[in-house]
């Protein structure tokens, strides 16, 4: 299965005034479960509907009104858990975390504190060829999602939007295994990605669909390997917890703002109290949300409306079976099968749709070249053109031009030229390449005939090649030249070589 | 575990339910009065029992994931103090 190797990177080092400092980041990620209707009532999921008309009365916490759970939301959470070769609890149950907010009209929310559906696992967080870190995880639990709020439609008062309570949420969090910025954006890509293999989160940021809580602390380095091999949270500083984030790069800026807010506060002789933090993206910078602080006194106990959530092993196993090829599977198979390298997997393995692209194009012909083409030639020009590369240029079109290219019919830089013409006429590659007469010239005799020609005009230049056979090159080009470019390159070369000896 | 004025007042404010300065004395002599009664039930032994959470042997009742409610905005909203556009309008609550 996975042979792959890799090290582990290095942890972000800050310098202080004073010292080195290492960071420690934990992440909880909330997932949007993919569904159609919510966790507890038979409302809508859509996004961008009208305000309050995906509601039903147990979304809006009618009196009298009972949830009622959905039972593919269940099934979604449990194979995201199986994507992340975590522990699956046949038995959980749900709790009510109490707070008051005008978007949570229950005055809680439904989450699972103390028996969560899913339990330890791990993803292995690739930051480079041959680089990964693996980062446990702790738990993943089912919860509700809140309603929004919408504050600048008027001066004096806020605007709540029901759609969005009690969409199904799973909150995947992590242990304090990251170690930097970066590899905490590389996290919430990696999530990203397998949620969006295994079809159980869309992954949209933009809509909020996939967001971060961030939880960052700053130690001396040595400390976190004592951490490690004790699990004893006293060798760590004192975290502070940055809310709802939904963009890679605020991620990353907020960690870097956050511990060098931390160092200053160290090593200047204070304190780093523990507290939720918002990131202000315009200022780069964190805030305390000192009005958050009383309200943290959730007061969870367990949801009187809900029986515990009791599973069978054997529904589980069936949901493992339907269970896709994962991206780190899917990128051993390319480099393993394809012989393409580590880089060009992970760029091929990056989207599922992407990856059967990758494969549908390789059809009987060379899977290395064809990681090239695609790469190189396609996502290239799909980029440019700001559209998805199966819109541009089907996969049956590239093997057929790459299958041309590999029998000697056209050259590499001729089939260029076809997928060109293609992209804008769609027509057949192999019918472009005999309208437009692009086959390339094997026939030695047509060669030779060019060649002749070109000799018979050049007499000086011949005398010259004979003396530094490096001009040779020249003759060359000429004949690609004299041939629209359609002689095999292979074929000039050598009757150059053996006409300027001869 | 006794309950004074002020933690009566903390759980007061946390349910968002108004209390007078003059009726905390009474509230958490009240509170003292059910965490008595939970403290004597701490006496029993539940040593290795399952905590019962139905008297009726019952498995959580499920839904399929189908669209079956929703589209009814005007009732949603028929019980708001005020409502606009579509939306609930509350006071201003921003961070």
């Amino acid at each position: 299965m996975l042979d792959l190797t890799y090290e582990t990177p290095k942890p972000k080092v800050i310098a202080g005034a004073k010292h080195d400092w290492e960071l420690v980041i934990g992440l909880e990620v909330h997932a949007q479960v993919s569904s159609n209707a919510k966790l507890f009532s038979g409302a809508s999921t859509q996004f961008g509907a009208e305000p309050n008309s995906n509601v039903a009365f147990v979304d809006s916490a009618m009196p009298g009104m009972l949830p009622v759970i959905n039972e593919y939301c269940v099934a979604q959470a449990v194979r995201t858990g199986l994507g992340l070769k975590a522990e699956i609890h046949l038995k959980s149950a749900f709790d009510r975390k109490n707070y008051f907010y005008p978007d949570l009209p229950q005055g809680y929310q439904i989450s699972q504190l103390y028996e969560p559906i899913v339990g330890e696992g791990e993803i292995l967080v690739d930051m480079g060829p041959g680089v990964a870190r693996l980062v446990r995880i702790e738990r993943i639990h089912l919860e509700q999602d809140a309603g929004k709020s919408v504050h600048d439609m008027d001066p004096n008062m806020s605007f709540v939007d029901l759609n969005r309570t009690g969409v199904a949420l799973m909150e995947i969090v992590s242990r304090p295994d990251i170690r930097g910025p970066e590899e905490a954006a590389a996290y919430v890509t990696k999530m990203r990605q397998i949620l969006r293999y295994l079809g159980t989160c869309d992954g949209n940021m933009q809509n909020g669909n996939l967001r971060a809580d961030v939880n960052v602390s700053i130690c001396r380095p040595g400390q976190y390997e004592k951490y490690m091999e004790t699990q004893d949270f006293s060798h760590l500083g004192t975290r502070c917890e940055i809310k709802n984030m939904n963009s890679m790069r605020f991620i990353q800026a907020a960690i870097e703002y956050e511990a060098r807010r931390q160092i200053a506060i160290v090593e200047g002789g204070g304190e780093v109290s523990q507290e939720t933090r918002l990131y202000d993206p315009d200022k780069n910078e964190t805030r305390s949300m000192r009005s958050k602080e009383e309200a943290h006194d959730y007061r969870y106990f367990p949801c009187p409306d809900l029986l515990p959530l009791e599973i069978e092993q054997e529904w589980v196993d069936d949901i493992g079976k339907g269970l896709p090829e994962l991206p780190d599977e899917k990128k051993a198979r390319f480099i393993n099968d394809y012989g393409v390298t580590e880089y060009d997997a992970s760029v091929l393995t990056a989207e599922v749709y992407l990856a059967n692209y990758f494969e549908a194009s390789v059809g009987k012909g060379d899977g290395k070249k064809t990681a090239n083409w695609v790469i190189n030639e396609v996502l290239g020009r799909a980029n440019k053109a700001e559209t998805a590369p199966q819109d541009l240029v089907a996969p049956e079109a590239n093997a057929a031009i790459l299958a041309m290219v590999a029998s000697d019919e056209i050259s590499t830089k001729i089939a260029k030229e076809v997928l060109e013409i293609h992209i804008e006429t769609k027509d057949d590659p192999a019918k472009i390449v005999e309208d437009k007469g692009l086959k390339q010239v094997t026939d030695t005799g047509a060669i030779e005939a060019a060649l002749d020609e070109i000799i018979a005009a050049n007499p000086a230049q011949v005398e010259k090649a004979k003396q530094n056979p490096k001009l040779a090159g020249w003759f060359v080009g000429q004949v690609m030249k004299a041939t629209g470019g359609k002689a095999n390159p292979k074929a000039v070369n050598q009757l150059v070589a053996q006409k300027l000896n001869g | 575990m006794s309950i004074d004025e002020s933690t009566a007042a903390k759980v007061a404010k946390l349910a968002r339910i108004k209390v007078e300065e003059e009726a905390l004395p009474a509230l958490a002599q009240e509170f003292n009065a059910v965490l008595g009664f939970i403290e004597q039930l701490n006496e029993v032994d539940v040593e290795g029992v399952e905590p019962m959470v139905s008297v009726t042997p019952m498995r959580l009742k499920r839904r399929v994931d189908v669209v079956t409610d929703g589209d009814q905005q005007d009732k949603i909203l028929s019980n708001a103090p005020d409502a606009r556009e579509g939306f609930f309008a509350v006071p201003k609550v921003v961070e």
